[in-house]
């Protein structure tokens, strides 16, 4: 296999395996820094740091020459693995993955160099590059056995770095965290291992191919509901979905900032990317059969989450908060299956990860400052730090979904599409507008309104490292939100023939405007 | 010319750009320079723009200009696109007029704060929101605007963010103001649905044309009106306004009087042939017994008022009324005539109010105002025809516009007509009420001049130039206003020659009788407006009558206290039980099992480290261990 993967690589004809190069540059970033002599943190730092905006040139040079309107899978590169099984390394990307992978590889090098752990930076630097391997892996697998390693191995980085640089409570929100996710995809597990056999029938042969398995296998109902389930589970924990989420909270708060960025920023979005490549995709009609749970749950979730966010102490776990009812609405999107519904919340996965980061990283440098997130100890920031309340009101206005910067877009084409199919959920889910910006324009209230009192008068200014990180999470918060066509166009194609998969394997019919059909049922 | 039209909002934006990058090094006054300009350019563009609108037939006075594809998702495609049209161009003239001299005010009004350059940074950007607002050829780009103006409005109001007052009063707005964005939102889905489109043009087409069903006509006509609710301050969502008065008094009148909230009925006006076929007996009656109730509610209100910026904060609420009681009327062109009108008189007001504010030195009660006619003799003289204005005495401008709204009323129902008629008695009385109390009879600053941080004694002064051109032009915009829609004949009536090609087949004819009769209509109401000035004059000049200022009127009704008292009961407690919900019972089940688990395994095996974190370690070997062994097999094949 490793041969076979050298031989894609041909300098002559500029060939080159970039999908692979983005799996295994940080894994191999991660071992380098490992071994590494722990006398000199700066090459450690500067080794890290080169790693990681290589992966990030690599994923840009991966957009420039992405075809636009194709909806297959490109640069794909297939090479057995475990021929018995049907086991390949097999990875490609496509609409629906390109930008979680750009996004992926531009926010580590920024979470790297922007926030500083304090202590031990060798295996912390280590596991964060090893995080990076496992996620990039996760978006790019097309193999069921691939994905389910890659999709595992992010937790073990991020478990030691919630537990080795986390706050107070971080040894409990670690092991939280493990179990929780560890218990879904072990349903996963079992869900992956019952697809390849039950689907040995149909397909022909063992096969744990995505495309292949998608594509040539039929499920009986009640078994398809079986095993979608025991994936949904698993993502449903990942994304996390009400009432699975107790854990993200926590996660959140005790993790360091760089890696509350990337779980907010990238790993959550492993739950509803999963939604979508492997639930929607291999199993259609149990998909679409239990959607009004799914609805259901995402509508809970935004309602929920918001409120719950309205009254947290804590401002970092009041953005965790915000996360929950953010993805609930990517999730009404996925489950309302419409070009517009989907690609909406495609695009809101990479818009959260965007503005929920920046949020992240702003609550984050409060912290440093002041060494609290007790939103009752802050008070009055504005006075003093005018300009780092200017950045914070951008990234906040982004989150609320003000028209022209990034949030916005997204959450209003998840909602434009459900209530093609999902009318009154719709018309529900929309209220979570008004609760976001409750709690957001609340808590920026307490926190630099006001007139600053002794503790927070020697608060500093925005230093231009600090600056430098945020620049470019506001220049994307900007440009989606004025100009998404380049991203739509790419996503769409993707999207289009998600949709026309489901309606061949299924029979299913998207509703179109002016159908003037009452809400349809798809 | 028409196709410059997009110049009309970029050229504040651009001044938005330039005070962003160069604000504190351009500093005062130059930031107040370059704002002005930018807004006083963009007037410029409208004014060619009109003029060759003016030029063409009534039927070719439509241009579409598009900028780039927006949102583009299979069916959908959302353009940044901009709409010249009658109504559009009509509204960005006294946007960017009354805009213009709203911001050379503001040059002297914001001397000295040292938040001066951040000031004009949200007025330009303000106004190219309110520009988007009204020239977005779709909705879409409209909600643009909508939320835009709404985010300056919540920058603006809370401007001195270290006042608690402020802050409260800008979350406030935003908020409240979501409730009816909410209203808009839904109303773009059945948009769509219906449609497979945002833009105006094909929605009033099949409108007019018979294309879409009741039902989605009636739904996106009421949804639309929820935010029109949200945005233009109506019962029952009409909360925010009066505290939006936190802000500095020029974003009273820009935003909180004269422009952004009449973009709700801008909006109804826009989309007028929906509502014209949502014609369900109830769904324009919805509209304009809200309006109604909410002028007479809140000129209730206002009489008892004693802050120089809450009584015209009410009028502002009770102006609105009066033009959705217009567009429930199916008299769409009044209410464009009205908010026109009221732009002119309720900024003059507000600016006038300013001029006061600043001459006391910060003082906003009228029971400590008082014969300052003399001392402020151009505020005092702008400021009084502002009130004749607003009261309704003919000929100034706003005799016109109200006289035609109950004409209308009148047309619809003579219960609409009678709640107009009150509403117009006692806009005549209150705003006698805070001439006499500010500008007439005995000074009373003088008792209060220590609270005033003044030594010795306050002296009132006149304003600078600055701030007294623009009271003058508006003074003179008053007067002359009505001009434009006058009722003796079809040629007077300007207005609705200009607009009729918006609002075809959505205006309501005049029935014969009311038609016969409009003259004694306007007979009555300008009596109205004498008697409600002479009551006035009995009770706060001669003080032959006592005054009735009953306390639930001076509380407003209760209503905001009851809502705050309910939000920060019961509502705050239903959040907090949904916390403790979430940390208690959902959480508890998981630490539950959790603990339940541990509890069992310890039970079998005592041996065990119990540390997670050596399982996880060892998890993640097993991994690694198991993929090294599948490569090395996979090398070996």
């Amino acid at each position: 296999m490793i041969a076979s993967i050298l031989a894609e690589t041909d300098v002559t004809s500029g060939r080159f395996p970039l999908l692979t190069a983005l799996v295994l540059v940080p894994a191999l970033g991660a071992i380098v820094v490992a071994t590494m002599s722990k006398r000199r943190p700066e090459w450690v730092k500067l080794t890290a740091i080169l790693f990681s905006v290589f992966v990030g040139a690599v994923s840009l040079w991966m957009l420039a020459s992405f075809k636009t309107s194709s909806a297959d899978f490109q640069f794909v590169s297939k090479h057995e693995w475990i021929r018995a099984w049907g086991i390949s390394w097999h990875l490609g990307v496509d609409g629906i993955s390109l930008f979680l992978v750009v996004l992926t590889a531009v926010l580590f090098p920024l979470a790297i160099v922007g926030v500083d752990p304090h202590h031990d930076e060798k295996p912390y630097l280590a596991w964060l590059l090893l995080l990076e391997a496992g996620v990039m892996g996760s978006f790019l697998s097309l193999d069921l056995f691939l994905f389910f390693v890659f999709f595992e191995i992010v937790l073990v980085p991020m478990y030691f770095l919630i537990g080795g640089w986390g706050y107070d409570k971080r040894v409990y929100a670690a092991t939280k965290f493990f179990l929780y996710t560890m218990i879904g995809s072990a349903f996963m597990l079992v869900g992956i291992a019952a697809t390849v056999v039950l689907a040995r029938g149909s397909v022909g042969h063992i096969t744990f191919d995505l495309v292949e398995l998608a594509t040539k296998s039929t499920f009986a109902a009640s078994t398809g509901r079986w095993l979608f389930f025991a994936f949904a589970i698993a993502f449903a924990v990942k994304v996390p979905m009400f009432p699975l989420h107790t854990w993200l909270p926590d996660a959140h708060t005790e993790a360091p900032t760089a890696g509350s960025v990337v779980l907010a920023g990238v790993m959550l979005k492993l739950g509803t990317y999963g939604f979508l490549r492997f639930g929607l995709y291999l199993f259609p009609q149990a998909a679409r059969n239990s959607r009004a749970i799914f609805l259901t749950l995402a509508v809970i979730g935004i309602l929920y989450g918001a409120i719950a966010a309205t009254m947290q102490k804590d401002l970092k776990r009041l953005v965790a908060y915000s996360s929950i009812a953010h993805l609930g609405f990517i999730v009404l999107g996925t489950f309302a299956m419409t070009l517009q519904s989907i690609s909406g919340g495609v695009l809101q996965m990479i818009n959260h990860g965007v503005s929920t980061g920046a949020l992240f990283l702003l609550v984050g440098m409060i912290y440093e400052r002041r060494h609290t997130r007790e939103i009752s100890a802050l008070k009055g920031l504005q006075s003093v730090a005018p300009v780092f309340a200017a950045a914070f009101t951008i990234v906040m206005l982004s989150s609320i979904g003000v028209p022209g910067l990034n949030g916005f877009v997204g959450e209003f084409l998840v909602l434009i599409g459900s209530f093609l199919t999902a009318r009154w959920w719709t018309v529900v889910a929309a209220t979570g507008v008004i609760l976001a910006a409750l709690y957001l324009l609340w808590a920026y209230q307490r926190v630099f309104h006001g007139e600053p009192d002794d503790d927070n008068k020697s608060f500093a200014e925005l230093r231009w490292k600090e600056g430098m990180v945020l620049l470019p999470f506001i220049a994307a918060i900007v440009f989606c939100g004025v100009y998404p066509k380049p991203m739509l166009d790419r996503i769409q194609p993707s999207v289009k023939a998600l949709i026309s998969h489901i309606s061949d394997k299924t029979g299913y019919v998207e509703p179109q405007p002016t159908s003037q059909s009452e809400g349809a049922q798809p | 010319m028409l196709d410059l039209v997009w110049l009309i909002p970029a050229l504040p934006l651009a001044g938005f750009l330039i005070i962003l990058v160069l604000g504190r090094r351009l500093g005062e006054p130059r930031a107040g320079y370059v704002a002005t300009l930018m807004t006083a350019a963009a007037f410029a563009v409208t004014v060619g723009v009109f003029a060759e609108l003016l030029s063409k037939s009534s039927a070719e006075r439509s241009h579409i200009k598009t900028i780039f594809t927006w949102l583009p998702v299979g069916n959908l495609k959302v353009d940044l696109a901009f709409l010249a049209d009658p109504l559009s161009i009509t509204m960005a003239l006294f946007v960017t007029g009354i805009g213009s001299l709203i911001h050379l005010y503001s040059i002297g009004y914001m001397h000295g704060d040292p938040k001066f350059s951040k000031f004009f940074l949200y007025l330009n950007l303000f106004v190219f929101s309110m520009l988007m607002l009204v020239l977005g050829e779709n909705m879409l780009v409209t909600f643009l605007g909508w939320e835009g103006v709404g985010t300056c409005s919540y920058l603006l109001i809370s401007f001195w963010h270290t006042r608690d007052s402020a802050a409260g009063a800008g979350k406030k707005a935003f908020v409240t103001n979501r409730v009816g964005d909410w209203g808009f939102m839904v109303a773009m889905f059945f948009t769509f649905q219906a449609l497979g489109t945002l833009s105006y043009g094909p929605l009033n087409e099949a409108a007019r044309t018979g294309g879409i069903a009741q039902s989605s006509a009636t739904m996106i006509a009421l949804m639309l009106f929820v935010g029109a609710v949200g945005k233009s301050a109506q019962l029952p969502l009409y909360l925010w306004l009066p505290d939006a008065m936190e802000g500095p008094t020029p974003v009273s009148a820009l935003i909180h009087a004269a422009t952004m909230v009449t973009a709700g009925v801008y909006l109804m006006v826009r989309t007028s042939p929906v509502l014209a076929v949502a014609a369900w007996h109830w769904a324009p009656w919805i509209v304009a017994g809200i309006g109604a109730a909410t002028a007479l509610y809140a000129a209730l209100v206002a009489v008892a008022q004693n802050d120089i910026k809450k009584v015209l904060a009410y009028s502002t609420v009770s102006q609105l009324g009066y033009m959705f009681l217009a567009v429930g009327s199916g008299a769409y062109v009044a209410a464009i005539f009205h908010m026109v009108t009221h732009a002119f008189f309720k900024a003059l007001l507000f600016l006038g109010s300013g001029s006061v504010i600043h001459g006391m030195n910060s003082e906003q009660d009228m029971r400590r105002m008082g014969a300052l006619r003399k001392l402020m003799p151009i505020t005092g003289f702008t400021f009084i025809i502002g009130w004749l204005t607003i009261a309704g005495v003919p000929p100034f401008a706003g005799f016109w516009s109200k006289d035609e709204i109950l004409l209308f009323a009148w047309n619809k129902s003579p219960i609409l007509w009678v709640v107009g008629l009150v509403t117009a008695l006692l806009t005549a009385y209150y705003m006698t009420r805070q001439v006499i109390m500010v500008f007439y009879g005995k000074a009373r600053w003088h008792d209060h001049a220590e609270e005033h941080g003044a030594s010795g004694d306050l002296h009132p002064h006149e304003s600078p130039a600055t701030m007294l051109l623009p009271l003058v032009v508006l003074a003179g915009l008053s007067i002359v206003g009505g001009v434009i829609q006058l009722p003796f004949s079809t040629t007077t009536k300007r207005l609705q020659a200009w607009l009729e090609p918006v609002i075809d087949k959505a205006e309501q004819p005049l029935k014969s009788g009311a038609e016969d009769i409009k003259w004694v209509l306007a007979g009555i109401a300008a009596a109205i407006a004498i008697a409600g000035i002479a009551a006035a004059y009995l009770v706060y000049a001669q003080k032959k009558v006592k005054a009735v200022e009953p306390r639930v009127l001076a509380n407003a009704w209760y209503y905001d206290k009851g809502v705050s008292t309910f939000m920060g009961g019961p509502g705050r407690k239903s959040f907090d039980a949904i916390a403790w919900f979430d940390a208690n019972i959902i959480d508890g089940a998981v630490n539950g099992t959790g603990k339940l688990v541990q509890g069992v395994a310890g039970l079998v095996r005592k041996g065990q480290s119990g540390l997670v974190r050596t399982y996880a370690a060892l998890i993640g070997l097993g991994v690694v261990a198991i993929l090294a062994w599948f490569f090395v097999r996979g090398v070996i094949q």
